[in-house]
């Protein structure tokens, strides 16, 4: 198979399993995001693919070759540290230049591709400087051309844009998408910014405790979580308790909601649904009926939160469609199916 | 915190304290041995105010020309030995856990609280015939039998660079726990051996620092005078040795005055010639 497969993959630092039997695919090309809180395993889970640690079980292949126990320079990749780690005693140029030194390359060769690289990242005419003189943003680019010099088989980068400001780095995750996309090449990013995973991402991973909670495309992810640490994870959701009662219907907080159903043998489950598709009603039309606690009016959003039996419920709204409420009333809350997601308990 | 410039001079006053002793202590010695090396030597033991250039004249002899370089070179020796063995040995240790470095480091303090003369006799005893490893070599049927390796040029540099690299590791220490790890790793995924990476980036990353500690173990061992005599033949005698057999076996201050003012002004020189080096390989 094309492109990089992971396969029953553990990480263990004595006693702590940090990576628990991974498997996972990505198809040559692809733009993958691992996502997560920290401590979940997934920069140890990158540094494996890199080869800087080494798995405690398990097989990683490039290409169909098992490259498990191939040293890290053999592996032919580049990686981008959050750290960035540009070499400071280098030049511009000479740091994009090191790989292609370390293999021998010819002089010509070396400035050639250095030149070729500069103008991809914007910055032709700079690799003279030293990399001290330059800005955060140029840091970046400086990192990310130097990993890309060899055209790697494999693009990896670890929390590349956390030590950017918050316009930059929504800046440059358009940038490196294009960039990857431009370049056809297979690139794993570690983040723990799900708005830089769903921006970026043909695949989005995500994990907690050390194993993969779902992958699948940044809309599936938000639009059929597989489960409820994913759907609260990404994006904002009302997570409900579900329940069967003795007829067969299922409940939430006690009342029963038409078209719902449980997975076949359970008894519970936990209701997500996102605040923007929760409608508010007039009292009594909708599925469930609660009273308004607190309206929040960010301009562009309103969010009306709605207490329904000791639980809160978030309704977002654009102002266009800007719901006619004021705190203390009475207001019910419309529960169409399609737009509810059942999670296994 | 902006610190102010000192404005009154009663600023300066903290300064005065380590000024004095400074000057009571090195510039006044310093400047009565400048003074005596140009004084006329008396037959006996008794020199005379004077300015003659005569210890100055004689110290200019292909004999103590070349003590004096024996001495630069023996020095220049130990610095390299010690760096090019202390480099990788300090990073390695900087890369282990802490109880590991601990231990490590305290047998090094250890080494530092052994005498000249203690390491010297160890050293003698270690490179002698009857009591030395040369011993344990023929045990092992590696030699076919026990000789001497002292006196010789390579006990002494070996007694040297022992004693000065506790010295060498401690100055390298602090350098290379700053330096980011992610440098090695980042030269590793772009295609280094971890042999090349210690070369390509961690050394020319800590070139000043190397310069440094390259000039302060040269210093270090220029001084040395008791292992050269002890583990060395005559001719592996250092500037130091001569100046001391000059002041206080042949009672000739003037000229031993005039050899460490000698030895003052090369060691300078050489110093300075470094450090400009390391600029002009910064400006490049």
């Amino acid at each position: 198979m094309s492109g990089l497969a992971l396969q029953n993959v553990v990480k263990e630092f004595g006693s702590f399993r940090a990576v628990n039997n991974v498997d996972l695919n990505v198809p040559h090309g692809t733009f993958v995001c691992m996502l997560g809180p920290s401590g979940c395993g997934k920069t140890t889970l990158l540094r494996m693919i890199a080869g800087l640690d080494l798995p405690t079980g398990g097989a990683i292949q490039l290409d169909g070759d098992d490259i498990t126990h191939v040293p890290t320079h053999k592996r032919n990749l580049g990686m981008v540290f959050q750290s960035l780690a540009l070499f400071p005693h280098l030049t511009v140029g000479e740091n994009i230049a090191y790989p292609l030194r370390i293999r021998g390359a010819a002089k010509e060769d070396q400035k050639k591709r250095v030149d070729e690289l500069l103008s991809m990242i914007h910055l032709s005419g700079y690799a003279d400087r030293p990399v001290a003189k330059l800005s955060g943003g140029q840091r970046q680019r400086v990192a990310i051309a130097r990993a890309l010099a060899i055209s790697p088989k494999l693009f990896l980068l670890d929390e590349p844009l956390s030590a950017l400001d918050a316009k930059l780095r929504e800046a440059m995750q358009v940038e490196l998408r294009q960039l990857q996309q431009k370049l056809g090449i297979t690139t794993i990013v570690v983040t723990h910014d799900q708005r830089e995973a769903m921006t970026m991402a043909d695949t989005v991973v995500v994990m907690n405790g050390g194993e993969i909670r779902q992958a699948a495309s940044p809309i599936e992810i938000y639009r059929r979580p597989a489960d409820s640490f994913v759907a609260d994870f990404i994006g904002q959701t009302n997570l409900l308790e579900l329940q069967a009662d003795s007829a067969g219907r299922v409940e939430v907080l006690g009342q029963p909601i038409a078209g719902l159903s449980l997975p076949a043998g359970a008894s519970k489950g936990t209701l997500s649904v996102r605040p923007e598709d929760v409608h508010l009603t007039a009292p009594g039309a909708g599925a469930l009926t609660g009273k308004v606690t607190f309206v929040r009016d960010l301009g562009g959003t309103i969010e009306t939160f709605v207490d329904i039996a000791g639980r809160q419920i978030v309704a977002v709204s654009t102002p266009r469609a800007r719901p006619d409420v004021t705190v203390g009333q009475e207001v019910g809350i419309a529960l169409t199916p399609d737009v509810c997601v059942v999670l296994k308990k | 915190m902006r610190r102010e410039p000192p404005q009154t001079l009663g600023d300066y006053a903290p300064l005065l304290f380590p000024a004095a002793m400074l000057t009571i202590f090195f510039v006044v010695p310093f400047g009565t041995m400048i003074a005596v090396s140009f004084f006329q030597r008396q037959q006996g033991g008794f020199y005379t105010p004077a300015f003659v250039f005569d210890n100055y004249a004689r110290f200019l002899s292909a004999f103590f020309g070349g003590v004096l370089g024996f001495s630069l070179l023996l020095a220049i020796t130990v610095a390299i030995c010690c760096v090019v063995l202390a480099l990788p040995f300090t990073y390695m240790l900087t890369r282990m856990g802490r109880k590991v470095q601990v231990v490590w480091l305290v047998a090094l303090l250890s080494i530092l609280s052994l005498s000249e003369v203690i390491i010297g006799f160890a050293w003698s005893t270690l490179f002698s015939r009857t009591a030395g490893i040369t011993n344990i070599l023929v045990a092992l049927g590696i030699m076919s039998e026990a000789k001497a390796l002292t006196p010789s040029f390579g006990a002494v540099l070996t007694g040297m660079v022992y004693q000065a690299f506790p010295y060498t590791v401690l100055v390298l220490f602090p350098a290379l726990v700053r330096l980011d790890p992610t440098l090695t790793e980042a030269a590793r995924t772009l295609g280094a051996s971890p042999l090349k990476a210690f070369f390509t980036v961690v050394v020319p990353a800590l070139r000043n620092t190397i310069t440094a500690t390259l000039i302060m173990v040269f210093i270090f061992a220029l001084g040395s005078y008791l292992l050269p005599q002890l583990l060395g033949r005559p001719q592996h005698w250092t500037l130091s040795v001569l100046i001391t057999d000059q002041a206080i076996y042949q009672s000739n201050m003037p000229f031993a005055a005039a050899m460490a003012v000698f030895l003052v002004l090369v060691t300078l020189g050489l110093v300075a010639l470094t450090v400009i080096a390391g600029r002009k390989g910064e400006a490049a």
